[in-house]
Order: C-alpha cells, then sequence, then structure tokens
C-alpha cells in the first residue's frame, strides 16, 4: 500500500469523497422490542448496535450506587467477524475498557444524570462491522439508543472523526485513511450549545493545524446531527402513526 | 450511486484477509468545458479552452479536443511541450470517478483492458456531451491511442479515434512536430546492423531479489567525464567495503546511462580492473565498428600493479532511468538526405543519442535539446527525438542558456503566483514591523562589498563603550521577514536554493525587488536587519553576545578599495573611519586567533573579467586582488556565523541547520605530499593545524610561487562543505575553518540555507513564531539535501561561465605564450596552470593518427617520462594557448608545450603558420633541436 494516494490533485479521496464530505448515514431506532432503547447506524461500511437498559436499581453491590446522579454503564464489544481478519474478541480487554470509559464520559455529560439519583444506566454498544470511525458510530448510535428509552439528555451527542493529510483536514475518516498512520482526531459535540463532550487525539499534530481539523470534526458533527434528527422525528412520526393519535 | 468492492487478500502472516472498500461514484464532476451549461460550472481547476485552438489537422478538419490515452501521454508529453499546439490535452482526462463513465471489471478483463474501456467509455461520452451543449456545435473529441486494439474497438464504438503518429503527420500547419514524437513504433527499431550487442537486462523482480540475496548490488551510474568506456557505481546503503564499483567496457556498462540507478554484479577477482587514466572520448562517425570498440577496450588493461586493483563489475539490470532532456549538437551524417543522425550532448557522460529529423541542416552548427526514448540492444546508441532548439553555437545567450540548463539552474522568471508575495510598493516601515525590533539607526553602520554589488545583506558597525569594551555589530538583511514560510515565494527559492552568479549575468534566487533594493542594505535608506552585536575587550575576546532584529540606517557603502583607502589615509578621522580601523584591528586578532587554531588559508586562482560596456565581451582578465578590508569582512561573517550556529544548536539541537566540512581521508593528501616532497618539503597532514602550518614552512627562496602552488593543489584535496541537519548527524567540525560548529548566516539574500538559519533565530530570540516544517528534521534533510546540490550545481555552472569567457577572450587575443606550472602529471598529460590568468589545462602528448612519443608515467614520484624529458610536478613549463574550434561543440582552450623543447612533441613559439587548428587536419611538426 506504499505510495497512497490519500487525497488527489483534483480533491477526491480514496473513496471518491471530497476532504469535508461524510460517509452515507442510515439508521435505525428501536430495533429491539426487550430493551428500553435500542438503535441500529451505518456509516458507510462501519456497522454498530446499541442497546440501552434503564434508568433502573443499581445491579450488583450497592456500595456503587452514586448519591446524587445515575450511574451509566456503558460496555462496548466488537463482532469477531468485523474487522477484515476474523478475531475473537474476548470482553473486557484493553480496547474495549478504554472504548467503555470514553462512552462513559461521553454521555455523562449528555444525559442528566441527576434526575436519576442512585440509578443506574446501562448504554451496551457492539461493532458489527469496522471501517475507520468506530468511536463516533459508537457514539451516535447510543445517542439514538438513549433517546429511544426516552432518558432525558441535555442535548443530542453526535461525534464524527477527523484527519490530516497534506495540509487538509478531512473528516469522517475510512480505514483505509486511518490505517495510513496520520493523526487522528474523535470528537463528541452537544450541537445546539457547541459544546465538547469528549475530544481525543492520536498521533502527533503541529499546534497551528489544530484548529483546521478541530473546525473539519465539528462541522462533520454538525452534520451527522442534521442525519440524527431527520432519523429521530421519522420515527417519532411513524410511532405515533402506530399508536394511533 | 455507491459500489462495494470486496476481495480476499493473504496477508504477510499466512491469513486470509476480507477486505471490503466501499467508492462514491460522483454526479457532480463538470466536463470542463467552458460555457457548458448542463454541468454548471461543477468543475473546478484548469478549464478546456472554449474553442480550441488546434492546428488544422486534415484528418479532422473540425475544431476538436484531444483525448490521449495514458501510455500516449506519457511517452509524448515533450511534444506536448511548445504551448498552444497540444494545450487542450491534459485537461481533458475526465475523472473515472463519476457516475456516468464508471465502468466495473469484468470477469475475466484485466486491469490494463478496463482502464482502456474505461478511456473508451469517456470519450464517448464526452463526444454526447458537447452535442447536447448546443446543436450546431461542431466540436468532437478525438481518441489517441497507440495500442491497435483499442483504437480498432473505439472506432467500431464510433469513436474518431487515431494513433498519435497519424494525428500528428496531418497536422499540416506544423510538420516539424513529427520530429519530437518519441520513436516508440516497432519499425523505428530495427536499426541496420541487427547484431545484438548487448546482453539483456533482468526484469525489476528478478533485480530486486538479486539485491535482497546480496548477488546484485545497487547503486548510482556515474559515465567518466574522461573516458566513455568507463564508469563508477556508487553503491547505495552503508556498508564500507565496494563502496564504489568500476565498469569497463562498452559491453558492461550495459546501456546505463549517467545518473541512472542500477543494479551491478561483481566479477571475479581475477577480472577486475584499476581505473585507467587515459583520456578516450567517442569520436568515430561509424557505427559497426564494435570491433575496434574492443580493441580499445584492451587498452584500458594495462599492466597494474595488484594493489591498484578496484572492485569490477557489469551492469545486470536498471532498477530507474534519470533521464532528462539533454543538451547537444546535432553531428550531420555523411550519407546524404538521410533522415537518422547522431546527436552529441554536451555533457561528455552521456552517450551519444540516434535521432531522427528531416530539418538537420537547418539545425546544424545550432545548439538543441534531444530526448532520449529508449536504447535497443542491437544498437549501439540510444535512440531519441528532437525537442527544441536553443539557437546558434557561439552566441553568448544560446551558451549561458545551455550552461544553465547543464547544470539544472532554475532560471525562469518568476512566476506570477511568486511575485504576488512580494510587498506592496512604496514600501515603509510600519508599527507592526517594529514590534520585537530595535531602532538601530542611530549607530553608524556601513557596508563594504565589491565593487558593483547590488544586493548587499552585510553591514558592520564598531564604537567604544563607556567602560572601555568594544561593541561591534554584524548587520544582515531581514530576509526571512519578506519571504513567509510556506508561500509560493518561499518555496522558489527553496527550490533555486542560491543566487548564481555567471561572468555577465546574475541568477537571483529571490526577485528582484527584494535581492536588489528591500533586503539590499543600501546606504541613507532605513532597511530591517538582523543583528549580532557583540561586546569585546581589546583582545577581540568576547564578552556578550545578543541577537536582535532590527532597523538601521546604513551611512555609508564602501567597497573594499574605498574602505582600504579611508583606513590607510592619515588625516580622515570622521565616525565611519574610526569604525572601520576598530574593525580593521580586531579582524587581526580574531585572524591571528583563528590561524593559530589550525584554520587553513587555501588558495584557488580567481579571475574576474573586464567586460566590454558595449558588447559585454570579456576585454581583459584580471585576478581577484586580496585586500586587509576583504579579510577583515570574511572575519566578521565568520564570526557571526558561528556565534549563530552556537545559539541555533543551543535552542534546537535536534534540528538546527549546520554546516560541516568533514575532514579528508588521508589519502586524499597523498598526491600533495608525493608533489612536496619531489622538492624536499615536508607536509604534515595529521591534522589542520600541522598542515597549515607546514604549509606556512613550504616556503622555497629560488622559486616563490611554490607556495601558492601548494596551497592550490592543498585546496584540491579537501572534500565539499555540505549543509546539515544537527539531528541527523554527529559530526559538526568544520576542518577548513577549525571551529567545532559553523553555519551560514550572512548572506540571506542569495544563500536559502541563510534563510532558514535566520528564521531558527528569530524563534530561538522569541522575535518570530515557528511553523511545522521548521522542527521537522527530516524536511529539514530534504531542504539540505537539495541546497548542496544547487550549491554544487551553481559553483560548476560558474566555473563553466568562467570558462566561456576566457575561451571569447582568447578568440580575440589569438595566440598567447605564457609561462605554466605543472600541478599534476598523468599518464599521456600534464595539466598545467597558468598564474597569468588563473587558467587551467591540459596538455597532451599521445594524439590520434601519430606515432605515439615513448612516455613513462611513474605513479609513485609522480613523473613523466617523454623521450628523454622527465617532468615532475610544479615545473615550470611554457605554453602556446589558443582556441581550439576543431570541435564546434566543445571550443576548448588548447595548449601546447613550447619549453622545454621536446623533438616532435613541442611546438617552436614561432611556427604558427603552417598550423590550421580550423579543421581536423594534423599538425605538421617541425623537428628542432
Amino acid at each position: 500500500m506504499a505510495g497512497l494516494e490519500l487525497l488527489s490533485d483534483q480533491g477526491y479521496r480514496v473513496d471518491g469523497r471530497r476532504a469535508g464530505e461524510l460517509r452515507k448515514i442510515q439508521a435505525r431506532m428501536g430495533v429491539f422490542a426487550q430493551a428500553d432503547g435500542s438503535a441500529y447506524i451505518e456509516q458507510g461500511n462501519t456497522k454498530a448496535l446499541a442497546v440501552v437498559y434503564g434508568p433502573h436499581e443499581i445491579r450488583g453491590s450497592r456500595a456503587r450506587a452514586l448519591p446524587d446522579r445515575a450511574l451509566v454503564n456503558c460496555q462496548y464489544s466488537s463482532a469477531t467477524f468485523s474487522t477484515g481478519e476474523r478475531k475473537r474478541r474476548p470482553h473486557g480487554d484493553r480496547k474495549s475498557c478504554e472504548m467503555g470509559l470514553q462512552l462513559r464520559q461521553t454521555f455523562e455529560a449528555a444525559i442528566l444524570t441527576q434526575l436519576h439519583p442512585r440509578s443506574q444506566i446501562d448504554i451496551y454498544v457492539q461493532v458489527l462491522q469496522a471501517d475507520g470511525g468506530t468511536y463516533a458510530a459508537c457514539v451516535n448510535a447510543a445517542t439514538l439508543a438513549v433517546l429511544d428509552a426516552g432518558i432525558p439528555m441535555r442535548d443530542f451527542v453526535c461525534a464524527c472523526s477527523a484527519g490530516f493529510v497534506d495540509g487538509t483536514a478531512l473528516a469522517d475518516l475510512s480505514h483505509v485513511e486511518e490505517a495510513a498512520g496520520g493523526p487522528q482526531l474523535a470528537l463528541a459535540l452537544l450541537p445546539a450549545s457547541g459544546q465538547i463532550a469528549l475530544l481525543e487525539m492520536d498521533a502527533r499534530l503541529h499546534e497551528d493545524h489544530l484548529e483546521q481539523v478541530l473546525e473539519a470534526a465539528a462541522q462533520a458533527a454538525q452534520d451527522v446531527h442534521i442525519l440524527l434528527d431527520r432519523v429521530v422525528r421519522q420515527h417519532v412520526r411513524e410511532a405515533s402513526i402506530l399508536l394511533g393519535d | 450511486m455507491l459500489k462495494s468492492k470486496t476481495f480476499l487478500k493473504k496477508t504477510r502472516a499466512g491469513g486470509v484477509m476480507k477486505i471490503v472498500r466501499e467508492h462514491y461514484l460522483r454526479d457532480d464532476i463538470g466536463c470542463g468545458a467552458a460555457g457548458c451549461t448542463a454541468c454548471c460550472g461543477a468543475h473546478e481547476g484548469p478549464a478546456l479552452e472554449p474553442q480550441p485552438q488546434d492546428p488544422a489537422s486534415s484528418l479532422c478538419p473540425q475544431p476538436h479536443y484531444l483525448l490521449p490515452d495514458t501510455n500516449v501521454l506519457l511517452h509524448q508529453i515533450v511534444s506536448a511541450w511548445r504551448p498552444g499546439t497540444w494545450a487542450s490535452v491534459a485537461s481533458s482526462l475526465r475523472l473515472p470517478g463519476s457516475l456516468e463513465t464508471y465502468v466495473e471489471q469484468e470477469q475475466g478483463e484485466n486491469a490494463n483492458d478496463r482502464n482502456d474501456r474505461a478511456i473508451r467509455v469517456a470519450a464517448k461520452w464526452y463526444n454526447e456531451h458537447l452535442k447536447k451543449m448546443s446543436a450546431d456545435n461542431q466540436l468532437q473529441v478525438i481518441f489517441i491511442t497507440n495500442d491497435r486494439k483499442n483504437k480498432e474497438k473505439a472506432v467500431e464504438e464510433g469513436i474518431p479515434a487515431f494513433t498519435c503518429e497519424e494525428y500528428v503527420k496531418s497536422l499540416t500547419a506544423n510538420p516539424e512536430l513529427i520530429d519530437r514524437l518519441a520513436c516508440l513504433s516497432e519499425e523505428g527499431n530495427e536499426i541496420e546492423s541487427g547484431k545484438i550487442i548487448f546482453s539483456e537486462h533482468l526484469p525489476l523482480s528478478k533485480l530486486q531479489q538479486g539485491i535482497k540475496s546480496g548477488t546484485y548490488l545497487q547503486g548510482t551510474f556515474r559515465a567518466s567525464r574522461e573516458n566513455y568506456l568507463e564508469a563508477t557505481v556508487w553503491i547505495h546503503g552503508d556498508s564500507e567495503e565496494n563502496k564504489e564499483i568500476i565498469l569497463q567496457g562498452l559491453k558492461h556498462l550495459n546501456r546505463a546511462i549517467h545518473e541512472d540507478i542500477v543494479a551491478v554484479e561483481l566479477l571475479p577477482k581475477s577480472q577486475w580492473v584499476a581505473p585507467s587514466s587515459v583520456v578516450l572520448h567517442d569520436e568515430g562517425q561509424n557505427e559497426d565498428d564494435v570491433e575496434k570498440e574492443e580493441e580499445r577496450e584492451q587498452m584500458l588493461k594495462t599492466a597494474v600493479s595488484e594493489n591498484m586493483l578496484k572492485p569490477t563489475g557489469r551492469v545486470v539490470g536498471i532498477i530507474k532511468r534519470n533521464w532528462r532532456p539533454y543538451c547537444g549538437m546535432l553531428s550531420k551524417s555523411d550519407i546524404k538526405e538521410s533522415r537518422r543522425h547522431l546527436f552529441t550532448p554536451a555533457d561528455k557522460r552521456i552517450p551519444r543519442i540516434r535521432i531522427e529529423t528531416r530539418q538537420a541542416s537547418t539545425l546544424e552548427g545550432r545548439r538543441i535539446i534531444v530526448a532520449i526514448d529508449g536504447w535497443p540492444r542491437n544498437s549501439r546508441y540510444p535512440n531519441g527525438h528532437f525537442v527544441k532548439n536553443l539557437g546558434d553555437v557561439g552566441e553568448k545567450e544560446t551558451e549561458t542558456e545551455v550552461l544553465l540548463l547543464e547544470h539544472d539552474v532554475p532560471h525562469q522568471p518568476f512566476s506570477q503566483a511568486v511575485l504576488s508575495f512580494l510587498p506592496k510598493m512604496p514600501w515603509g516601515i510600519t508599527e507592526k514591523d517594529m514590534k520585537n525590533r530595535e531602532d538601530l539607526r542611530h549607530l553608524c553602520i556601513c557596508s563594504v562589498d565589491p565593487p558593483g554589488c547590488t544586493d548587499i545583506d552585510d553591514a558592520l558597525h564598531c564604537r567604544e563603550l563607556e567602560n572601555g569594551n568594544l561593541e561591534v555589530g554584524v548587520h544582515i538583511a531581514d530576509v526571512s521577514h519578506f519571504i513567509r514560510p510556506g508561500n509560493a515565494l518561499d518555496q522558489e527559492s527553496a527550490r533555486r536554493g542560491t543566487t548564481v552568479y555567471l561572468c555577465e549575468k546574475r541568477i537571483d534566487m529571490v526577485p528582484e525587488l527584494l535581492s536588489s533594493n528591500l533586503c539590499s542594505l543600501k546606504c541613507d535608506v532605513d532597511r530591517l536587519a538582523f543583528s549580532c552585536i557583540w561586546e569585546m575587550n581589546h583582545s577581540a575576546e568576547i564578552l556578550k553576545t545578543k541577537f536582535t532584529k532590527s532597523v538601521i540606517n546604513s551611512k555609508a557603502s564602501l567597497t573594499y578599495a574605498e574602505a582600504q583607502l579611508r583606513i590607510d589615509s592619515a588625516n580622515m578621522r570622521d565616525d565611519i573611519t574610526t569604525s572601520l580601523r576598530g574593525l580593521n584591528k580586531l579582524a587581526k586578532i580574531l585572524k591571528k586567533k583563528r590561524i593559530e587554531k589550525g584554520a587553513l588559508t587555501l588558495s584557488s586562482p580567481e579571475v574576474r573579467f573586464h567586460m566590454d560596456s558595449e558588447t559585454h565581451d570579456p576585454i581583459d582578465l584580471q585576478t581577484k586582488e586580496l585586500r586587509e578590508t576583504n579579510s577583515m569582512v570574511e572575519e566578521f561573517m565568520l564570526l557571526a556565523n558561528i556565534s549563530v550556529a552556537k545559539k541555533i544548536h543551543e535552542e534546537f539541537s535536534e534540528h538546527a541547520l549546520l554546516r560541516k566540512h568533514p575532514a579528508p581521508p588521508p589519502s586524499n593528501y597523498e598526491i600533495l605530499v608525493k608533489a612536496a616532497r619531489s622538492r624536499n618539503l615536508e607536509i604534515k597532514t595529521d591534522t589542520a593545524k600541522s598542515l597549515a602550518e607546514s604549509l606556512d614552512q613550504a616556503e622555497s627562496p629560488t622559486f616563490p610561487y611554490l607556495n601558492t602552488l601548494l596551497r592550490i593543489l592543498a585546496t584540491r584535496c579537501m572534500m565539499q562543505a555540505v549543509y546539515f541537519c544537527s539531528g541527523m548527524d554527529n559530526d559538526f567540525h568544520h576542518y577548513g575553518l577549525a571551529s567545532p560548529i559553523y553555519t551560514h548566516f550572512t548572506s540571506p539574500i542569495r544563500r536559502y540555507a541563510d534563510v532558514i538559519v535566520h528564521r531558527l533565530l528569530a524563534v530561538a530570540i522569541g522575535a518570530d513564531c515557528t511553523y511545522p516544517e521548521l522542527t521537522d528534521k527530516h524536511k529539514l534533510a530534504d531542504i539540505c539535501k537539495n541546497l548542496n546540490y544547487r550549491h554544487k550545481m551553481a559553483q560548476y555552472a560558474q566555473r563553466a561561465s568562467v570558462a566561456f569567457h576566457t575561451q571569447l577572450f582568447f578568440k580575440s587575443k589569438g595566440r598567447v605564450s605564457e609561462e605554466a606550472y605543472i600541478l599534476f602529471v598523468r599518464k599521456n598529460a600534464i595539466v598545467v596552470l597558468i598564474p597569468k590568468y588563473g587558467l587551467e589545462g591540459t596538455v597532451f602528448f599521445e594524439e590520434k593518427d601519430k606515432p605515439n612519443p615513448r612516455l613513462i608515467y611513474d605513479d609513485e614520484i609522480p613523473s613523466l617520462k617523454i623521450e628523454d624529458t622527465v617532468f615532475h610536478v610544479f615545473d615550470k613549463v611554457k605554453v602556446k594557448i589558443m582556441l581550439d574550434s576543431s570541435n564546434l561543440q566543445h571550443q576548448k582552450i588548447r595548449m601546447s608545450l613550447v619549453e622545454p623543447q621536446i623533438p616532435g612533441i613541442s611546438i617552436s613559439p614561432d611556427d604558427i603558420s603552417n598550423m590550421n587548428l580550423n579543421g581536423p587536419e594534423k599538425k605538421k611538426m617541425k623537428l628542432e633541436k
């Protein structure tokens, strides 16, 4: 894959997108009946499933209960068939622990946890196919699932990744672009207020370029918000028709 | 529309990976034709001309766009050079990512066929699309391909298609264009002899295997200037042994051309040879003299002692060709009306090239550019095609153009994009400029430069402080203030790397507005500067160093001579003069200190031409004079450079741009030591200091010029000084200046390295902000590489320019006899230096078609015995200088021996009448003595 041109002279990326364009996003809410909330999202070839239970009583040790707010419990897992190489991914490996922690931080910032003291909210996310931007897909799926469960939130949480190639910021990196080894940034945004719920970056990026990349990621997250908003409205419309209102 | 591609791939570990990739097909890619309403300007970047201005073609009379396939585009791009003719080519390629023209690979179709089909679909789409544009539109897209099958299919599908040759031949307006076609058609390769001369090149995969396993070595092919049958290959990699491999003989060179990356195979030790010191040029007009070639090759293999043998090899394959268009001249074929001619490149390391042209008679005596197309196995010479006519031989403009092209000196005028970054005139210093800047306009600063200098980049001052110490300031033009990192101006100057000074012309690194006006520290105007200010005591010890950006107002721009006059005159007591005297005094102490530390004073003969102001012809030639003031300025520049080097290295230990001068390996000095020994002198070369001392002591009362000669020889032993990035190397020592660290800071107008150093220093003192590339050591190393290359090339170009003007000078002067000293002794020649002109030349003792004199060469002394006369290095001889025009391409200064006289070799001083130098006829010799 040596010398792969991530951004052509004409400004097209490997998969034919322009620098700021997202991959095709498709999402559905309420995919499982037994869970309190659930959602499925496809961002290009990245596919994630999120399930939410709660708020409910603390399970397991009572000592974990928080007196003033709800406990957000996040678990991330990815399917054995999610990547090119089939690989068994046990629960509780480092990568999924870290991802769980990040999701938890993200949603503690977004869910109005103080409304449910001494209770617990479980968010389970599974990645069925990974083609770059798994964190972003997980957050977006979980947002829809939390909304589906009817848990009050400050705002949507919309996430998107961004990278930096040849002086240009690329939004929503695919696996090929991630694997090329440039800097990549993951951003979770509360779109209405523009507040950042989580920001993470690997690899080194010069300070001068950070703003540009951040800008691209934020813009992409806003675009994601528009799409998610449309999905939610569609879902609510369908649900209300079913309820016969 | 979304397309997904799924395929399985085997991983290195042996597993199987399923790769799923998606591809978005766009519907917003415009056709690029101006005024196309259907695409509503979705196209960005270069657009098609609204009405193609292609010359009338007899095949397709209506206006048309051309759509070449990839192969045509790659191979014929040179013919597209001519503006106007093929201008519509490149922009017409529509991206295959578009919705309408996407083509999926079919079962059983290989990638190439798919691509061909995609181009055909694109051509078809274009034709339909353009028709839609307007009904009466006559515009057509013509598909150009050299692939016969592809063309047939295209015609079947109703696309007008031609081969490249057909199309170019049909262009009635430009018949000469056909000469420029790269001859790739099969019939072009059939060479008369049909005999296979060379062994086949191995395919790349095999070469890579061989290199991995160590059977082959990869390296850069460097042909010898002096002998066309010999070349060396510099092996890439770190291994110490077999660094340099010798190749000898046409068959072993195997069609490699100078600068190619090749794979070589080492020959068994029994076949190893020594580098021959014979000078050989390929001059045969005949093409079938392969047997003769072998004879010549035998000549190279002279008996030599075992230890002289060097690793020898042969080329087995070419890894990468590094062909470029070559300048040179046409050697017209002897056969009348022949269309095939040989082309002789100006660079002697490039073999002659066979080209096909119908305009041989007009091209004769012109400098032309030719590109190589290929070198078939059965051809003695590579095949090429004509590209451009530069002008008449001997014309000053043509020759200058040639030497700039040959030395790869970028000399085009600056582009609009570059000029757009220049400050707007009238320019003045603003409040913003004064931020982080010290006002030094009150200081009595002056500049000292050679006469006629317009790019003044340094100025000096010196004053006494209240505490009795001296304050010395070096003020350098603040070029980095104008050249901001990353913009087009910066990129262009980085590419040029250095200003090139030719005898009558200067090729600027930065546009004139900066180099001769805004950055030049002219007197009586406010200029921005970067100052380095020291506090010194009277014994020139530095007590304090300060760097600051500043504004200065130079009080006087002096020449070296003027400054010297001021210092020497008894009755001048003004501020400038006292300042100069103070500087001069300190400079002398600094110089003494430096020499004590072991800095070398070397010598190289430098000449300056006096030009006729009207014709720009050289009328006189003069060796450069050195005054005290020269060394005064030099001394402070060295001091500033060293101070800055220390500072930036302290601040940026990993990515400071420094300059080093490696110590030469002891073997380099052999020739100097041997030469000195022949004069009963001893030169110690173990350290720079001992070398400097022994050079100082090497005087001969009867031979005052000897010392200079020794220093000239010592200069030749030295290594090139180079720029490097401090994080990539750990040896910083500058051998010649005996300084542990050194950089270039003092000439930012004419060297790009100094601009980088300015930026580093500005960041170090907090006067400017940094940028990512500045602290990237790999980028910096790339810059260094380019700078080193440009500097080397600039030096060669300068020498070539001097050589050309020397020729012009002797052309007007006729033949002269001058005294000369022998610098080197070769197997069949001696190299002499004429101090009066600083001119170096070779006196050959062997000539074609003449009985060779008895030559005995002794490598140990070194000496050359001709008949009964022995020549040693440094012997004084008398030579006759004249211009040899027998070879129009390489007009050269020819020297022949006058004294001492050797029967059959030397010519008598007055024997001129019966010599004819303007033809290839042999000289008649008059026997004397």
